[in-house]
């Protein structure tokens, strides 16, 4: 197919039903907009269910799309991967969004444009997963970046503008690497989409001297999907962005901008994959590997519970990257699983963070959440103790909790598949990571609180919305024995129907 | 009741969940009559056991991941319902030994999460059931020491806590790795220790995986050289903490051997005799040495608790009959034993808060009871005849003989040396005259002590003058597992090595 052939358009190909759910958070965006314009001094409680709405019926209208169509003029691809990124990006989002009805004030939330960027957002991120065509993957990715990056500066701290600034800049130099690999493989193989490069791809493989653009091209994608996934050395951004963005903020940015990039790194380096070209995959690897041993080493020396937590996040990164390199339908299942599962881990854990929020910087000079904010806790707030301790164990993968079930599946992928070294390596990665995540339940159970800070209530941001995220996502977390059957099963379905393997 | 199993691991977690509503003031009834029916629960089990059957008993299997093959598979036979037995019938102990005042609510419901994941790991029969138990057996047990430990109680926590964490998930690599054995071998997936017995593999295979699952139990047991956690975790631990660690957590390690490791890797397991064995005789004598240079008591029944453990791995690589039945019966009676050691170094610490041998002397004359039940617990430790320790220890090292004698003398100084040290530790404290003026002074064992202590003595006597109850049932199921390995192992060495004499001789 020519790259630029205006004339055939053909609009039954526009099939507007793929793009349903698109089109509803992006209608719920507008509908934000519009009745701000009307009436102003609404309260943030009704723009929190407006988005929530929203979500819920984009999630319907996930639900009842068709498998394996194509629309928007064939750029748009409906297959199961698409349907898995988008669910997990919309249900990460609903839970996301009520941790707004905070007891304090936060002056982002004071903003009915706070929840149309937020829906702008989604709507980028859905685009990017549901598509094979790498500039409309671009153009999603620029979308959502660019709604990103206020959303954080609207914390309205110094902290939050260096964080938005720092991540914009980053951002901007990634999407450079996209662009650049992008050209370059359609200067390779003279289409931008994925179906077409991986057929004209194999075809010209035997040609001599075609490997330097081909991997060139994969590289130059390699660093954008790396700056978006936190692969190291791509990961600086991400701890003071996280630091500088408000707890619940960042918990959503180690998921949902990740598992969009991971869903484009799928479908991108399964064509490498498939093509065998070595050097590729070894590549994938060792980035993972690297980004999993160092991430974790740099965990361990945070003092700040949130640093740690998004050190933790590159770690996790790393992990579930070895299991992309794998090219089997156990490795690419268990990337939605873990993220599916992390999702709720993380985003509990953060938004218990979220809840113990104070304006005041009361036990530490700079950092909002130091450990010794933590100490005493048990005594202080029991349930919420113990509610952190278990996602912080469900973080370091132990049973029975939920990221268990994760690292069994991704590791099993990766033996499976005759990577002994690499299992062991990541296995012992968790050996490590369990002692920063233990050192936060040690300040939690067994030391006591500061002598002058006893009196201080940990929880002052709470909330009912915040009460009932947070129950949920532990529930999720502790029951996971009992859907992980049906849930990986739903996974394993629609990932072999999408062809990948 | 054929679910007595399930009855038995999930009875002590509802029963904790339900003590958060006790009071304060009353929990501590509360976690005795739990416990004492957990306890009576096994004898139930014990007592309707068939002991004539050397094969699974009240085998429960239900599918949660048919896909990926992992059941909710529970079973026992003769090896694991003594300890089953010996787990819910230690934390009874512990429990009415308690001396804790504070928190003693979390203590008590903490104590019987750590019992559901005991009881757990010895009845699972799915090994990531299996794996989960024995994950989940770590954290009550880091709050146990990090919460109510001594000064350094959360070094030593996190220490025990990494170390075990880090062994197990290479065991889990392993188990990976066999499972994707298992896979490719049959098509099908299954995580069942049942069926994986069927499995033949090559001997390198086996090595590796032998040596991946070394590394989880060993951590566990701890041999030598991965043992220092341990003497940490027992200074800093409260009583109640180093009773079921020594009685129970120990023992998951050496269970863990008999259970995967021999039947698994019988090739492999042969193959690595001379290693183990140095290892274990190494472990042996170089922790008995250490137990002798201690000045605190605690620390010598922390070394010589190493030092015993030693014998079980040795009396476990014997592969024969004897050898293994013997390191069974030794981890019943070590669990028992210093079990009630630490309980003893506990009610002497209670008085005085410290643990110190130069503090003491001439107690003898002070605490009559309490010296007399420590002479007897000493002499049960050290392996006299008539008691619980000499059978297991004689069992395990005659095992051993017929592999090699040279290594077995080695070895069986251990009772040497444990009559060194023990009666070194029994002749500080207890004899001589009264050097500290305010010991005149201290009371003996109340009552609350001597009802946990004096069960105690009654089975440390009992089994050791009449213990075919008990060593029968293990003989049955351990002839069947030498059987079983006998019939699978490949190379000629291994055949030759495991002897399942006593069905020879009836050929």
């Amino acid at each position: 197919m020519a790259p630029i052939n205006p004339v055939n358009i053909d609009f039954s190909s526009l099939n507007l039903v793929t793009l349903a759910p698109m089109l509803v958070t992006l209608i719920g965006a507008l509908v934000i907009l519009i009745i701000d314009l009307i009436k102003k001094d609404l309260d943030k409680s009704l723009y929190v269910t407006l988005t929530i709405l929203t979500l819920f019926i984009a999630v319907g209208a996930v639900l009842s799309l068709n498998l394996n169509e194509r629309g928007l003029f064939d750029t748009i691809l409906i297959d199961g991967v698409a349907i898995l990124g988008q669910l997990i990006i919309l249900i990460g989002s609903m839970l996301f969004i009520p941790l707004a009805l905070t007891k304090k004030r936060f002056h982002e939330f004071s903003y009915p444009e706070f929840f149309a960027l937020f829906l702008f957002m989604i709507f980028g991120f859905q685009f990017m997963v549901s598509s094979d065509n790498l500039i409309l993957i671009f153009i999603g990715l620029e979308t959502a970046s660019l709604a990103l990056y206020p959303l954080i500066a609207m914390h309205n701290t110094r902290a939050s503008i260096e964080a938005a600034i720092k991540y914009f800049t980053m951002g901007a130099m990634a999407a450079g690497f996209f662009a650049m690999g992008a050209a370059v493989i359609y200067g390779v193989t003279g289409s931008v989409e994925l179906a077409v490069v991986a057929d004209v791809l194999k075809s010209r493989m035997s040609e001599a001297g075609i490997l330097i653009p081909v991997v060139g091209g994969a590289l130059l994608l390699l660093v954008a999907i790396g700056f978006k996934v936190s692969l190291i050395p791509f990961h600086m951004w991400t701890p003071d962005v996280y630091e500088g963005s408000p707890a619940p903020l960042a918990g959503y940015m180690s998921i949902i901008p990740k598992i969009a990039m991971m869903v484009v790194a799928v479908r991108f380096f399964n064509i490498y994959l498939d093509l065998d070209i070595v050097s590729v995959k070894n590549l994938i690897i060792i980035l993972a590997i690297v980004t999993a041993t160092l991430a974790n080493m740099m965990a361990l020396v945070q003092g700040d519970v949130k640093r740690m937590l998004a050190y933790s996040s590159i770690s996790h990164a790393g992990f579930i990257m070895v299991a992309l390199a794998l090219d089997s339908l156990k490795g690419y299942s268990s990337i939605f699983l873990y993220y599916g599962l992390f999702l709720f881990t993380n985003l509990g854990a953060f938004a218990m963070l979220w809840v113990s929020r104070r304006k005041a910087k009361l036990f530490h000079d700079r950092f909002h959440h130091p450990y010794e904010k933590f100490a005493g806790m048990i005594h202080k707030a029991p349930i919420a103790a113990v509610i952190m301790a278990i996602f912080m164990l469900s973080l370091a993968g132990v049973p029975p909790f939920s990221l268990f079930w994760g690292k069994l599946y991704v590791l099993s992928a990766i033996v499976d598949k005759g990577y002994y070294l690499v299992a062991l390596i990541m296995a012992l990665n968790s050996a490590i990571a369990v002692y920063y995540y233990l050192k936060l339940i040690v300040y939690m159970f067994l030391k006591p609180a500061d002598k002058d800070k006893e009196e201080v209530t940990i929880y002052a941001n709470r909330a009912l919305s915040l009460e009932v995220v947070i129950g949920f996502a532990a529930f999720v977390t502790i029951t996971s024995i009992f859907y992980i059957e049906p849930l990986m099963k739903f996974i394993t379905d629609l990932v072999k129907s999408s062809g990948l393997v | 009741m054929s679910n007595i199993l399930t009855v038995l691991i999930f009875f002590p977690l509802v029963a904790g969940l339900f003590g958060f509503l006790v009071s304060q003031k009353s929990i501590r009834v509360y976690g005795i009559a739990v416990a004492a029916a957990e306890f009576l629960l096994s004898l139930w089990l014990w007592f309707s056991f068939d002991m004539k059957n050397a094969g699974m008993q009240f085998v429960e299997k239900i599918n949660i991941i048919p896909e990926f093959g992992i059941s909710y598979y529970l079973g026992v036979d003769g090896i694991s319902l003594f300890l089953v037995v010996m787990t819910t019938f230690m934390t009874l102990i512990g429990i009415i030994g308690l001396s804790i005042k504070k928190d003693i609510k979390n203590m008590i419901i903490t104590l019987l999460f750590l019992e559901v994941a005991m009881v757990g790991v010895f009845v699972a029969l799915d090994v990531i059931l299996f794996y989960i138990f024995w994950e989940f057996s770590l954290v009550p047990m880091l709050y146990i020491i990090g919460a109510w430990g001594g000064e350094k109680r959360l070094y030593a926590a996190i220490k025990f806590f990494i170390y075990t964490f880090a062994g197990s998930l290479v065991m889990l690599v392993g188990i990976l790795y066999l499972a994707h054995l298992y896979q490719s071998t049959t098509g099908e997936w299954s995580f069942a220790l049942t069926d994986w017995y069927k499995l033949q593999m090559d001997l390198d295979v086996q090595k590796w995986l032998f040596w991946a699952f070394f590394l989880g139990f060993a951590i566990k047991v701890p041999m030598f050289p991965f043992h220092t956690w341990l003497p940490y975790a027992h200074g800093q631990a409260p009583t109640v903490g180093s009773v079921i660690l020594a009685a129970v957590l120990l023992k998951m390690g050496t269970y863990g051997f008999v259970r995967f490791s021999l039947p698994l890797f019988p090739d492999a397991s042969v193959s690595a005799i001379l290693p183990i064995a140095i290892l274990a005789i190494i472990m042996i004598i170089y922790t008995a040495m250490v137990a002798f240079a201690q000045k605190d008591i605690k620390q010598v029944i922390a070394y010589s608790s190493i030092s015993h453990m030693g014998v079980i791995v040795l009396g476990t690589f014997a592969m024969n009959v004897e050898g293994i039945a013997g390191s069974i019966f030794l981890m019943l009676s070590h669990g028992i034993v210093s079990g009630a050691l630490f309980l003893l170094v506990g009610v002497i610490y209670d008085r005085k808060h410290t643990k110190l041998m130069d503090e003491f002397g001439g107690l003898a004359k002070v605490m009559p009871t309490y010296a007399t039940i420590f002479g007897i617990m000493t002499m049960a430790s050290v392996g006299l005849p008539l008691t619980i320790g000499f059978i297991g220890e004689y069992l395990s090292l005659a095992g051993f003989y017929k592999v090699s004698p040279i290594m077995t003398i080695l070895a069986g100084t251990s009772i040497i040396l444990g009559a060194v040290y023990m009666l070194a530790v029994l002749k500080k404290t207890f004899f001589g005259p009264i050097t500290k003026e305010e010991n005149k002074s201290l009371k003996d064992l109340n009552a609350k002590e001597l009802t946990a202590l004096v069960p105690l003595v009654a089975i440390v006597v009992w089994l050791g003058v009449y213990p075919k109850p008990v060593l029968a049932p293990i003989d049955t199921s351990t002839k069947a597992l030498v059987e079983l390995m006998h019939q699978k192992a490949q190379t000629k060495e291994a055949k030759a090595t495991i002897l399942v004499s006593k069905t020879k001789e009836a050929k």
